[in-house]
Formats: C-alpha cells, structure tokens, sequence
C-alpha cells in the first residue's frame, strides 16, 4: 500500500491541472454564454449533401467571387 | 386579381385565419403581402415583414425560418431618416464613447440587440452580419442579446453594419458597456472559481472521505488513516479560506449590524468544523468532518451562483433599455452652423435644429417653424399638437412634420422629464418594505436555529463528553442549514423569469412574479398598450367612383415623403404601387399638395383640400371620437376620405377576456379623450374606463384601489405613466415604451404581445405554487431532521446529504417551471 504515497500526491496533481484548466476557461469568457452554444452547434447550415443547400452553396460562391 | 378596398374596412379582429410567416401576427384580411420562402408563398402581414424576410431569402438564410422556436418581432419599415440618423454613428467624436480602436484600422464594439427571440435569432445575425466584407468578427451572446463586433474601418463603416442588421428585421445599438457591467463580470468570474475550488475539492475529500468510512469498519493501517486524513486537511483549505469567504463576510456584516442572517449559522458550522478537524488531525485521533464541511460549501455556493445569475440579467436587461441610444442635438452656432452635442452640453439659449421624427432634447420655445409634436409620452394624447412660433416645448416629445428651431430654456434637472422622473423616483422608494419584513423573518429563524444549537450543546456536552457533544451540534448547524429554505424563492424565480424570457416577457424585478400571482386588479393604459400607438387607415370612402385602391395609391404618392404618423400610415396601407409626385409642398396642420400624372391633388383638413377645388368644404358628421378623417381631392372635386384611427391591438379582446376568465378585474386608465377612451374600452372589453386622467388623477385612482385592499397590476407605456407604473404593486410596460417606462416596470412585454400577459399571470402563478411547496418542504424536513440531529441519531456526514438532498429537491422542483 505504499503506492498511495505516491499515487495521492498525483491525485492532487490532477486536481490541480483540472483546476487550472477550469480557471482559464473562466477567463477566456466561456462561460459567459452558456445557452448561445448549445444550440449553435445544432445549426450547420451548410451541408453539401442535402441537394438544396448545393445550389445555395454555389450561388454564394457566385456571389463572392 | 389581388382586392385591397375591403381590406381596409375595420382592423379585423384577431380571427382571421391565416397568420404572418414571419412574426406570427395574424394578417389582416386582404393585404397581399408574401415572400417565396423555400418555393413555397408564404403570407407577410406588413410590408416591414415582407422586406424583412426578402432580405433573409435573398441573403439565401432560409435555414433561419427552419431552426427557429419563436416567431420574430413584427419588423417595422425603417423610414430613410433613421437610416440617415444611423450614420451619425459614424462620427469620430460620437464612436470615442463606446467605439474601442483595436490597432490603427481595426476598431471594436458593443452592441445591444433588439429582437433576439431564440437561438436562430443569433445564428442568422451571426451569418449574415459575418459575411460583409469587412467585418472580422461579429458574436452574439444569446443569453444577454449582446453582441461583440469588429470590424475594419477601411472597409466598411459601422453604419453599414447596423442596416445590415436592420434589413434582417433586427435593431441594434450601440452601447457603452460602463463600470457597473464590468463589476458584475467580475463578481461572475470570481464566483464561478470560488465555486470551481470548492466543487473539486469536495469531490475529492469525498472520495478520500469514503476510504475513511470504510476503514473505520473494515480497520485500516494507522498510517494510511494519517495519510488520507492530511491529504483531506490540504484539499479543503482552499476550499474554507478561499470558496466561503463571501459567507464570511457576509455574516461578519450582519453581526456588525447586530442582525441575525442566513450566513451566520454557516459560517460558524463551517469554522467550527474545520477547526475541529484540523485540531483533530494534529493530535491524530477523534472525529474529521473535512466532507461534510466541503460539500456544504459547494452546494451554498452553488445555490448562490443561480441566484447570481437570475440578478445580473435582471440588472442587464433594464440597464440595456435606459442607456440605448447616446443622447444627441444638433445645436446651431452662431453662423447657423449644425453641429452635434450631447445633450448634457446643451444650456439655456441656446438654438436646436430638431428634425421631424426627431426627439426634443429640452423644454424651450420654438423660435422658427411651424410643425406639430407627439406629446402622447408626456401627457397621453394620442394626436400631434400643432406647435407654431413662440408656442412652448416639452423635452421628450417628438416632432412629426416638419423641422423647428427651437430656443432652450431649461435643461437636465429643471425639465418636466426630470420631474416625472424625480416623482418615479419618490414612488419608487415607498417600496422595499417587502424585503424587510423576509429579513426579519430569516432573522428568526436563524436566532431560533443558534438557541436550539446551543441547547442541544450543554445537554450533550451534560450527558456525555464535549466531543460526542460537538459532532451533534454540527449535525444540527448542517442539517438546519437554512440552504433549501433560501434555494426555494431564488431558484423557482430564475426558472420561470428564463421560461418568460423566451416568450418576449422580461422580468426586472424580484418580486414581480410573486405580485403578479396575487394580483386582484390590472389597469391598462390606452394609447400604445391596448392600441398600436399610432394610426391606422380603418376605412376608405371614395367620392365619385374612383376606385379605392387608386385613391389609396394616390394619397400615399403624396404622404410618400411625410414622416407625419397619418402618411405613414396611408404609405403603409397602399403597398406597392405608388405612382411618383412632383412639386410636393408641405403646409403643417394642413396637408400636403403635389402633382401626380399632370393633375393637382391635395390631401389633408377637409377645408384645406376644398379651397383646392374651390367647393364649399363638407364636414364629416360622423365624427367618432377615436378617428380622424383626412380627405383627397383634385383641382374639381372631393376624391375620398380615409378614416384613420388607432386600432386597437389584435390580441386586445382576447387577453381582456382571459384575464376576466381568471378572475381579474380589468379596467382602463388614460389621459385621452373620454369619448375616444370608451370607445376603446367597448372594443377590448372592459366595463370600466375612465378618460381624460392626469398622471396624478390615476395615481390617486390607483391608491383609492390599494387602500381597499387590491393588489393592482399596472400595464402602461410612456412616461407619463412612470409614477403610476412604480406605485403599483407590479407593473408592467410594452416593450415598445419609452426607456424611462421600461427602467421603472417591474416587467415588459418585449414580444408586445397582451397574450403574453396572460402568460405571465398564469406563469406567475404556477410560480407562486411551486414557491409554496418548496417552503413547505424545506420547512417539513427541518422539522423532521432537526429532532433527528438532536437526538445524535446524524452524524455530520449525514446531515450534509440530508441537506444538499433536500435542496436538490427543490431545486429540481423550481426546474419543472422551464416549461410552459
């Protein structure tokens, strides 16, 4: 059971980069939008399989051009 | 062949069949207007919709009509000048307020967002905003409809930008984010690592603690006991010094105060505790309590963030509303120069050019011009008031025909804006009694609670030894934690101010829903709540055989240029099909004159429009008091008569007849006409009404209510009604009213929708039931796990699942208000 000295030690490393991590999360501001995000990732608009957003992907390459 | 004439016959009711694709309005019967989305004609009810949504097809967002939940605000048609008024945002000197210059080219803004409605809202915003060229980066926050902007100004301007966003059907302003909107993301950073330690720390003491528990049946090597028990002591100091320092302070303020709160009994379970522990783990024996002490820190916390969050976007929402726009005049100098002031730098004497559709920026005189002004804010009268030189004006109004310069003459406190606002102000004070008497009670309860802690100590400590003693009365400092007698308020608040949200109905105040619920009486306002707050054409009368739809087409050639709320409003009945006038002259209190396909018409007073032909004029007898009768006619004869009138709103009746259905008792309040007032009141439905009311005539009306004991809901709009609003019990504005109403009412009907309100009242009162049974059980459980506690029947440990069980429940049971 000696491992624990060791393994104890690493669990609290862990904690502390989980901690870090959460941190900088909090200050790079993600978490000042917490519902915008779950429903933006629902929206991919652009999907070149369905044949309807074929044309409108071309014509939006049209128009940039 | 599509048919407008009967169109226009009387605002249809709220029955027709057939609603706006776009924002969800009913259409009304015989309007033409409709965008091919999707290969499929969709039916618009307004031209504004129908622009709107042409823009997002031709952007080719369809994709927007297919995600989105909720439908979109009725779009308005922007009128070239708010345009032009946009471009002022271009300005080096305006930008320096709220524009952040990133490099040399690159500049940053904040933007508040007008009619975000639900997640594809932000997504349509975000592609079609993103796509101009030029602009780098532009983000919506869908929580607070704010949004971060970029862009690079060689490129395009932030005008641009802001008619991209208003072709879409949204308006957005620029605003300057101030100190107290980067003190509240502080407090948001700060309480989300506070509760980011102690949540990690609790889990990991947890798990440790369970190690710990099974050892004491199973045995466990001394020295691994140590280890464990050490490893805890090192993960939970951050935990107390830093996660609960706000109970702390907190308790330590109303100590400082000699008042009893909520804090006091947790701070000193969690100080006791963790000295305990730690005296513990340093003589190596006894009892830890390192996870109870923990997981009560995590689970307060996270109660106190929902809390947070639930004020801050109640502060945001009516902060938003009052510093919209950067008050500006265009002030003319010495050598009738323009130039643009804020309007702080405005004194006596000095000489504004205010243009139609303007807003007055202080009282004075006009001393050029002639024109007439919408004072409906101020004084609740629908019609403009014709204003001629030397004639005085009221900051707050809003000029309609034609430019004035004006002379100021009192400006900031001395103005009757201010003093209405200083008369909110008093009504506003008269009201936290509420807040303190819940203090008060908290107050007891924890006085109560630290009696019974200490009694439970001295017979323990009496019957058996100080530790056996000790390890009860913390069971009872947790378990009694007040934790889910104060999750039970803030947490149903929160879930059911987000469901309304989402409906259009904002939520300023605490309070508001717990009065809405048990309100007896709602008051409507006239003008802008129960109508539209401008005229609408309700019937045409043509003379002679012309046909209807060219007597429109006709008038609304004429009004095309006219910003007078009765142009508009034939502008907006014609549709398309406008036939093009030359040589327009514009005669204020009049009409207006032009020429249209070789032929001279006039449009206007009757009188005016007959000395045109040189007939004798005719006086319509069938005068009702809520319409105003504006007549065509050429170089020979009278053409048609239009009846205008300011229709009531679609849902009106409808939403009268569910409040009454819910055992409310509706009446109506207005500073209009008596006449034009009960007419208003047959057609929503109300029994009561009273017209012709001063802002301090209904204040006294609203308190001879109160005094017999109602609980009155107030629904208004404008600044007149601001007193009113604040001396309610609850009050309620449309979103549509003026930023001073939005910041004083307890709610606002974003969506201005009256169903809504329906909603709200029922929302509010589900609300107040769920409220109930929280506090029920919260109070249940102490009852029952309080003896228990005494009794040394709970070990800490227990307590703190106890505990954070019971608050789970009721938060889990405020969740069930998410749905509608």
């Amino acid at each position: 059971m000696r491992i624990l000295y060791l393994l104890i030690p690493m669990a609290l490393g862990v904690v502390g980069v989980a901690l870090w991590g959460f941190l900088w999360a909090v200050r790079t501001g993600q978490f000042d939008d917490l519902e915008g995000s779950a429903h933006r990732i629902l929206m991919d608009d652009d999907d070149p399989r369905i044949p309807h957003y074929r044309a409108e992907a071309k014509e939006d390459k049209s128009l940039s051009e | 062949m599509p048919v407008v004439p009967e169109a226009i016959a009387p605002e249809p009711p709220a029955t027709a069949e057939t609603a706006c694709f776009h924002c969800g309005l009913p259409v009304p019967a015989g309007t033409r207007y409709a965008t091919v989305i999707d290969d499929q004609r969709q039916p618009m009810c307004c031209h504004g919709c129908e622009a709107v949504a042409e823009a997002i097809v031709a952007a080719g967002l369809t994709d927007f009509y297919r995600h989105r939940t909720a439908p979109s605000h009725r779009a308005e048609d922007l009128i070239p000048k708010q345009l032009r008024g946009l471009a002022l945002y271009d300005r080096p000197d305006l930008q320096k307020s709220f524009v952040r210059a990133e490099s040399e080219h690159i500049r940053e803004a904040a933007l508040i967002l007008e009619g975000i409605v639900c997640a594809a809202c932000v997504w349509l915003n975000e592609r079609h905003v993103g796509r101009l060229p030029g602009v780098l980066e532009f983000r919506v926050n869908y929580s607070t409809h704010r949004a971060r902007l970029r862009w690079d100004e060689r490129q395009i301007k932030l005008s641009d930008i802001l008619i991209a966003i208003a072709a879409i059907g949204y308006i957005a302003h620029p605003f300057d984010p101030n100190r107290q909107e980067a003190l509240q993301k502080r407090e948001r950073a700060v309480a989300l690592r506070r509760l980011a330690v102690a949540g990690l720390g609790s889990m990991q003491v947890m798990m440790l603690a369970v190690g710990l528990y099974a050892g004491e049946y199973q045995g466990m090597e001394e020295w691994i006991r140590e280890l464990l028990r050490w490893t805890c002591l090192i993960l939970t100091v951050p935990v107390v010094t830093y996660s609960a320092q706000s109970f702390y302070r907190a308790a330590w303020r109303d100590l400082r105060r000699r008042q009893l709160g909520m804090d006091v009994p947790v701070a000193l379970a969690i100080v006791a505790a963790f000295a305990a522990s730690v005296w513990y783990t340093g003589k190596g024996g006894g009892e830890v309590y390192y996870d109870s002490v923990t997981m009560f820190v995590f689970f307060l916390l996270t109660g106190r963030f929902l809390e947070m969050t639930a004020r801050h976007r109640a502060a945001q929402i009516s902060e938003a509303l009052v510093r919209m726009l950067p008050a500006i005049a265009t002030r003319l100098n010495a050598a009738d120069e323009e130039e643009i002031v804020p309007i702080a730098e405005l004194a006596p004497g000095d000489r504004v050019l205010v243009r139609p559709g303007e807003t007055i920026p202080a009282d004075g005189s006009v001393i050029e011009g002639a024109s007439s002004v919408d004072e409906s804010l101020l004084t609740g009268e629908s019609q403009p008031v014709p204003r001629q030189r030397g004639a005085a004006l009221i900051g707050g109004a809003v000029n309609v025909d034609s430019p004035l310069v004006m002379r100021v003459e009192k400006v900031g406190a001395d103005t009757v804006l201010s003093a209405i606002s200083r008369l909110l102000d008093r009504a506003q004070s008269e009201k936290p009694r509420l807040a303190l008497l819940a203090d008060r009670i908290a107050g007891g309860f924890v006085a109560a609670l630290l009696a019974v802690a200490a009694v439970v100590l001295a017979a323990w400590w009496s019957l058996s030894d100080f530790d056996t003693a000790f390890r009860v009365t913390l069971s009872v400092l947790v378990v009694s934690c007040p934790c889910a007698l104060s999750l039970a308020t803030p947490t149903a608040m929160v879930a059911a101010t987000g469901a309304l949200t989402r409906l259009g109905v904002l939520t300023t105040r605490g309070h508001a829903l717990e009065t809405l619920a048990q309100a007896t009486h709602v008051i409507f306002d006239k003008t802008g709540t129960l109508t539209f707050g401008r005229p609408r054409v309700a019937a045409v009368e043509t003379v002679g055989g012309l046909e209807t739809r060219r007597g429109l087409a006709l008038a609304a050639a004429l009004e095309r240029g006219s910003e007078h709320p009765v142009g508009r409003a034939l502008v907006e009945a014609a549709g398309e099909s406008i036939p093009s006038a030359t040589d327009i002259r514009n005669t204020p209190g009049n009409g207006i004159e032009g020429w249209i396909e070789g032929r001279r018409y006039r449009i206007g007073r009757p009188e005016f429009v007959a000395a045109l032909s040189q007939t004798a004029a005719t006086e319509r007898d069938d005068l009702d008091a809520a319409s105003t009768w504006v007549a065509l006619g050429d170089e020979t004869r009278l053409l048609a008569w239009f009846r205008l009138t300011d229709a009531l709103r679609p849902d009106a009746a409808i939403a009268v007849a569910a409040l009454r259905a819910r055992g409310l008792t509706v009446e109506l309040l207005s500073g209009d006409r008596p006449d034009a007032v009960t007419h208003t009141a047959r057609e929503a439905g109300i029994a009561t009404a009273t017209g012709g009311m001063s802002p301090q005539d209904k204040l006294e009306r609203l308190r001879a209510l109160q005094q017999r004991g109602t609980v009155v809901a107030m629904v208004g709009d404008g600044v007149n009604d601001a007193p009113v609003l604040a001396a309610a019990q609850v009050s309620l504005a449309m979103g549509n009213g003026t930023q001073l109403a939005h910041a004083s009412a307890d709610m606002i009907l974003l969506s201005e929708r009256l169903e809504h309100l329906v909603d709200g009242v029922d929302m509010a009162r589900r609300t107040l039931t769920i409220t109930r049974e929280n506090f029920a059980w919260a109070i249940g459980y102490n009852l029952i796990a309080l003896p228990l506690a005494a009794g040394g029947w709970l070990t800490p440990w227990m307590s703190a699942i106890g505990m954070s069980f019971s608050s789970l429940l009721v938060v889990v049971n405020a969740l069930r208000l998410r749905r509608l």
